[in-house]
Parts: structure tokens; C-alpha cells; sequence
């Protein structure tokens, strides 16, 4: 019977399956980090477990971790306290950390894949809801609770019921200043954020197919936005290509074999999928969100909706809601909204190629006085490819700040934050009440759209710059 | 784990939809290293007001929520991070169930896993709740995967019959997996890893 690339997934991965007890199925890379661990190490402890496969897993510190000077000691207490913890962990259980003072150090969804452990055909988990990015290499990747941190941890395994298959077709060229953050927030505005659930997406058509790794890879981190747990992509040449010389990636006649193995995952012709959407990438423009959930979004000069316009109870007070703690009113656009602070960065949008674009607007030009730009590198990786092509130096230059790498402002946990009142357009995943700081508001956009916007300082149609 | 036992409770009305993890319990609340007292910080930016001070409107300093053990929520429930800690606050709190027309599904499945019901109801009966009077009780019952309405009618609520079986058994998921240790060996065996994180 034809399968869908979800199903292969799967399938190849089933240890075991009983009557009345959900499909126990095999992880073959489990990535941790600071804030969803301590407490499934200390069940292991209390249960005298070991972890059954280290050379599965691999652990970094993202979240709570400061983006200033890594060279000064940590001023939050807790935060030391909890990455101190991670460093303890991974030593008494055997797994590798690339922590604070790592060389290869950076927000877990970048990592993985820079280094070449995220590879197509694999399951990939993650006590974090972002592991759908990992999708973007044929990998069936989702995010799970510290409960199954905990049972990967002891066994590399975790009880699952299969998802439905969900088609999100993009077909058509990408107009200039459209990007892939556009296709997604796009994709969401149309499904709303419960539109997925109980879903794993596939991420076909030409515009998918046009995508470098680094977009593919946005796309699928916020496949959780629209309340699918994962989102994939099939793998190809482009992913071929990403992966090659990798430090994790296969070498020499294994590279081969893998290659062999690698393109037969693709979704077979007469394959069925339980749901689908198409959007046309030709008549795409570029987004943003206005509201508290990244559903409430846009096309940059559409006006944002007017609460009496909802027929739904419910749904109208959501929007109320929002916009009454957004501070906006219905039925105008966003474009021209004076803004505080601007944020590149996040596991969505702080890979080279987000850093390259941004640079290459932002180039010769001045930032507004009126705004703070944050720039924060996915990686340690990413931060030294960006300095060899001298991104920094056009950053900095324009009046924005060149900061450490890690999740920075996209949870603000870590000080990098917003204060209450103040307005951001952000490149990171999340508009939720208080995600950048108590009080503050969020525009969730491209790269393109920030830069342009850090550029005006107010929010800015970025082709008016092109 | 404990055993779920039936339980009859009056409602905390939440009449929002997509309230999210954050919302639930906000980030810079995680850099604890365990998993108590997070009761606290349970929806703590709509609970207190920027002195920290208990904001009466908030329906959970309410006198009349206090050990209520049902969250009545609007639709698509826990959406966004994958945070376990929002089942344990709403737990610690003393809900032992929630009701909704439906849930994210990460939060439904961390729910299930720390004695917190998720109970999906249609869009009718999830309106019929909404509108009960203050004093209104429902019954929830695990076993028949039933819950009484106010009104006395009795609604079947979906839960899968693993799910049930550990909540009601007090059964916890990690030893049934370590039980299926010669299977886990068995497909290792047949197909060996293609990475090392090691080194
Ligand atoms: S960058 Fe944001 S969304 Fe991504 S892992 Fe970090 S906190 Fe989560």
C-alpha cells in the first residue's frame, strides 16, 4: 500500500506493539536542555536508572542562559543554580554537554542539525515544543513533556498513538521580501493554531522545494503554532548537500549507504493524507501578528480585524482581549505602528542565512534612534560563521547589539526582555501575553520585516525598502 | 502514582480559548529545578497585579474557587510550550480535571500523566456548563468515562483505554516501558545506531 513519508516514519520505528497500550516507538535522537531536565533526572535518581543510551543523546544550554559577556559570572542565582544542574546531570549520567563555556554551545534546535546529529529517517525528541524543526530533514520530530524526558532518558523509547497526516501544499514563486516565515505564519493565520492538532504536517510543493535548509527549518519549527506536535519536509539534494562533511554526518561509503536509504523516504504516489491545505506562494505577502497568539496575524498591510466583525461569542472575546492588552484598535493596519524594541533572533529565525538577510538590509543603513535591536545568534557556530563574513561589524554599525548566542528574548527567562507596555516586532515564534517580558507586545515577523522595521521604527512593509 | 478515584467538584469558569502554557505558568517561573510549589505561579500574570498583589477579578482569588477541583476552559486549552510544569501548577493548585471542547496535544498527554483529566465535551454541553449557576456541580466518573451535568444529564467523555487503565490503576508509564526491555534490545540489535553524540 502506498505510505506517506509520516508513515515510513513510523513504521521504522515500531519496537513494539500490544492490544489496548499505545505503539511503543524508538527515538534515535533525544536532545536536552536545561529547563525540562532536572526533574527527570532526579526521577531517574530516585529509581535508581541509568540513561540507557547516551550516545543518543546530547545536551546543550539555551534558555535561561545570559546573552552578554559569557566571560563574567552569571548574576541570576537560579539560572546558575538550574544550568549548574544540567552540567551535573550530564556528568553523572554519562552525556555530553555542550554547556555555558562550550565551543559548540546554542539554542538545541540549532545544534542539532549544525552538527550534523539531526539526519532524515530518524525520530528526534526534545523536552521542548519546537522539535518539529527538525522536520525539515525527513525526521519525524516532536516535543514531549519532562515525563517522557524522563522515559526516553531510561529506555530511548516512548508510548505513542499515531497521528493523522496533514498536507500543507505550497506552490509558486515567493515575491521579493517574502520569505519563509511568511509561508508559516501564513499557514497558521489560515488554520488557526488549533487548526493542526492531533496532526503531523508534510510540507510539500515547489515553494518547500525552493527552500535552503535554514528556511525549510523555520517553516517546520512553528508547525507547533498551528497545534501540530511535528511537520516534515522530504528529504533531497538541498538536504543532501546541508549534511555533507557535517561533523555527525555519515562519511565515506556509509555517507553512500545513508544516501541510499535517505531517498526513499518521500511520500509514494497514490499515498492519502487524512487533511490538506494549499497556499499559493506566488500571492503571498509578506506577515505579521497583531494579537496573543500566533494565529492572530495578517499580510503586512491588511487591517487587523474588527472584534464586532466576529460572529463567535467566544472568538470575538479572544480578539477583544487581545487587543485591548496589544494596546491596538480593530479595523486599522499595523504598518506605521511606533515600536521599542526589535529581536532577530530564536530557534525560528537565528541561523546564518536570517543573519545574511537582515545584514544585507540593514547594510549602510541607521537602526532608529527610538528603538533597541537585538541581535542573537542561534550558535557558537553560527555566531563565528557571522563574524567571518563580517555580519557583526553591519550590525553594530547600524546601531543594533551583537549578542551571545541562546533563546534570548524569545522567553526572556534570562533578562533580555521587554517591559511592560513596550512594543516588539520579533522574529522568534510566540506573541503569547508576557512571552518577552510581563506586559509587553509582541509582533511576531520575517527577518526582513524586523530589520525594516528597526530601520523605520515604526512597522515597516519592507518591500517600500527594497 | 495515586489511583483516580470518582469526584464531584464544583467549576472554576475560564470562558477564554487558547489559553496557552505561558498563560498557565509563565517562563521565568521554569528555572526551578523541581517540580513543587509551582501552585503559586499558577496563572500568575492574570492572578496578581504588578505589585504582586492578588488581583480580586481573577477568578481564582475568588472565595468561591477556592477547593474547586474542575477548571472549565474555553476551547483549545494549553496550547503553545511543552512545559510540564503547567499540569503540575494546575494540580498543585487541586484541579484534577479539565474540561473543554479540546486540548494541545502536548498538554493533554502531560496531563494524563500526572493525574490530570482532560475532559473533551461537545460545543452543546461545553455552552450548558458555561452557563451554570455559580453553586452548580458536576460528577465525574473515570471508570464509565462519564460526567453528570448540573442539569443531571449524563455525557460520555472519550479516554483512551491505556490512559485509563494507568490513571485509574495508579499505574506509572515508565515501568510498563521497562518491562518491555527485551524488545527495545531486540530492535536495537537490528539496527544499529548511525551516530555517536558522544564524540
Ligand atoms: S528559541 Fe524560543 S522557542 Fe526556541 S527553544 Fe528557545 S525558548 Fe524555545
Amino acid at each position: 500500500m502506498p505510505r506517506t513519508i509520516i508513515e515510513k516514519l513510523w513504521d521504522s520505528h515500531v519496537v513494539h506493539e500490544s492490544a489496548g497500550a499505545p505503539t511503543l516507538l524508538f527515538i534515535d535522537l533525544h536532545l536536552v536542555h536545561e529547563v525540562t531536565s532536572p526533574q527527570a533526572f532526579q526521577g531517574l535518581r530516585e529509581r535508581g536508572l541509568k540513561v540507557r543510551r547516551p550516545d543518543l543523546t546530547i545536551a546543550t544550554a539555551d534558555h535561561s542562559i545570559p546573552t552578554s559577556d559569557r566571560s563574567l559570572p552569571i548574576a541570576d542565582k537560579i539560572a546558575l543554580k538550574q544550568l549548574d544542574q544540567l552540567e551535573t546531570n550530564c556528568a553523572e549520567f554519562g552525556i555530553r554537554c555542550l554547556g555555558v563555556h562550550s565551543s559548540q554551545q546554542g539554542i538545541v534546535h540549532v545544534i542539532g542539525p549544525e552538527l550534523g546529529l539531526t539526519q532524515p529517517g530518524m525520530t528526534v525528541v526534545c523536552g521542548d515544543s519546537h522539535t518539529a524543526t527538525h522536520g525539515a530533514f525527513g525526521a519525524l520530530a516532536f516535543g514531549i513533556g519532562t515525563s517522557e524526558v524522563e522515559q526516553v532518558l531510561a529506555t530511548q523509547c516512548l508510548l505513542q498513538r499515531q497521528s493523522k497526516t496533514f498536507q500543507v501544499h505550497v506552490d509558486g514563486r515567493l515575491g521579493a521580501g517574502v520569505s519563509a516565515k511568511d509561508v508559516i505564519l501564513a499557514l497558521i493565520a489560515r488554520i488557526g493554531i488549533g487548526g493542526g492538532t492531533g496532526s503531523v504536517f508534510e510540507y510539500t510543493g515547489s515553494t518547500i522545494r525552493a527552500l535552503g535548509m535554514d528556511e525549510r527549518m523555520t517553516v517546520c519549527n512553528m508547525s507547533i503554532e498551528g497545534g501540530s506536535r511535528a511537520g516534515l519536509i522530504a528529504p533531497d539534494d538541498t538536504t543532501f548537500e546541508y549534511l555533507a562533511g557535517r561533523p555527525h554526518a555519515p562519511k565515506g561509503a556509509a555517507w553512500d549507504a545513508a544516501i541510499g536509504r535517505w531517498k526513499q523516504l518521500v511520500t509514494d504516489d497514490g499515498a492519502t493524507y487524512d487533511r490538506a491545505v494549499t497556499i499559493s506562494g506566488d500571492t503571498l505577502e509578506p506577515m505579521i501578528t497583531y494579537g496573543t497568539n500566533p494565529g492572530m496575524g495578517v499580510s503586512i498591510n491588511a487591517p487587523v480585524p474588527e472584534p464586532s466583525q466576529v460572529a463567535d461569542p467566544m472568538a470575538r472575546d479572544s480578539i477583544t482581549k487581545a487587543l485591548a492588552y496589544m494596546g491596538l484598535e480593530g479595523g486599522k493596519p499595523l504598518v506605521g505602528h511606533p515600536i521599542d524594541v526589535v529581536f532577530i533572533g530564536s530557534c525560528t529565525n537565528s541561523r546564518i542565512s536570517d543573519l545574511r538577510i537582515a545584514a544585507g538590509l540593514l547594510k549602510g543603513r541607521k537602526v532608529s534612534p527610538k528603538v533597541r535591536v537585538m541581535v542573537v545568534p542561534g550558535s557558537q557556530e553560527v555566531k563565528r560563521q557571522a563574524i567571518a563574513e563580517g555580519l557583526p561589524e553591519i550590525f553594530r554599525a547600524a546601531g543594533c547589539e551583537w549578542r551571545e548566542p541562546g533563546c534570548s528574548m524569545c522567553i526572556a527567562m534570562n533578562g533580555d526582555q521587554l517591559s511592560p507596555g513596550q512594543y516588539s516586532v520579533s522574529t522568534s515564534n510566540r506573541n503569547f501575553e508576557g512571552r518577552q517580558g510581563k506586559g509587553g507586545r509582541t509582533f511576531l515577523a520575517s527577518p526582513l520585516t524586523a530589520a525594516a522595521s528597526a530601520i523605520m521604527g515604526v512597522v515597516t512593509d519592507v518591500r517600500t525598502l527594497l | 502514582m495515586t489511583p483516580f478515584t470518582n469526584f464531584e467538584s464544583r467549576m472554576v469558569k475560564l470562558p477564554l480559548n487558547n489559553v496557552d502554557t505561558d498563560q498557565i505558568i509563565p517562563a521565568r517561573f521554569l528555572k526551578t529545578t523541581s517540580k513543587q510549589g509551582l501552585d503559586k505561579q499558577l496563572f500568575n500574570d492574570w492572578r496578581y497585579d504588578a505589585a504582586g498583589n492578588p488581583n480580586p477579578e481573577f477568578v481564582l482569588n475568588r472565595p468561591e474557587s477556592q477547593g474547586v477541583q474542575v477548571l472549565l476552559a474555553g476551547d483549545n486549552f494549553g496550547c503553545g510550550s511543552s512545559r510540564e510544569h503547567a499540569p503540575w501548577a494546575l494540580t498543585q493548585w487541586g484541579f484534577r480535571a479539565v474540561i473543554s471542547t479540546s486540548f494541545a496535544d502536548i498538554f493533554q498527554q502531560n496531563s494524563l500523566k500526572n493525574s490530570l483529566l482532560p475532559i473533551i465535551v461537545p460545543p452543546g454541553v461545553h455552552a450548558e456548563l458555561f452557563a451554570a449557576g455559580p453553586s452548580a456541580i458536576v460528577k465525574i466518573d473515570l471508570p464509565n468515562q462519564t460526567l453528570t451535568t448540573p442539569g443531571g444529564r449524563m455525557v460520555k467523555f472519550p479516554v483512551d483505554a491505556f490512559s485509563k487503565h494507568c490513571l485509574v490503576k495508579g499505574v506509572d508509564e515508565l515501568g510498563y516501558i521497562l518491562e518491555q526491555a527485551p524488545e527495545i534490545a531486540a530492535y536495537e540489535a537490528a539496527h544499529p545506531a548511525t551516530i555517536n553524540a558522544l564524540g
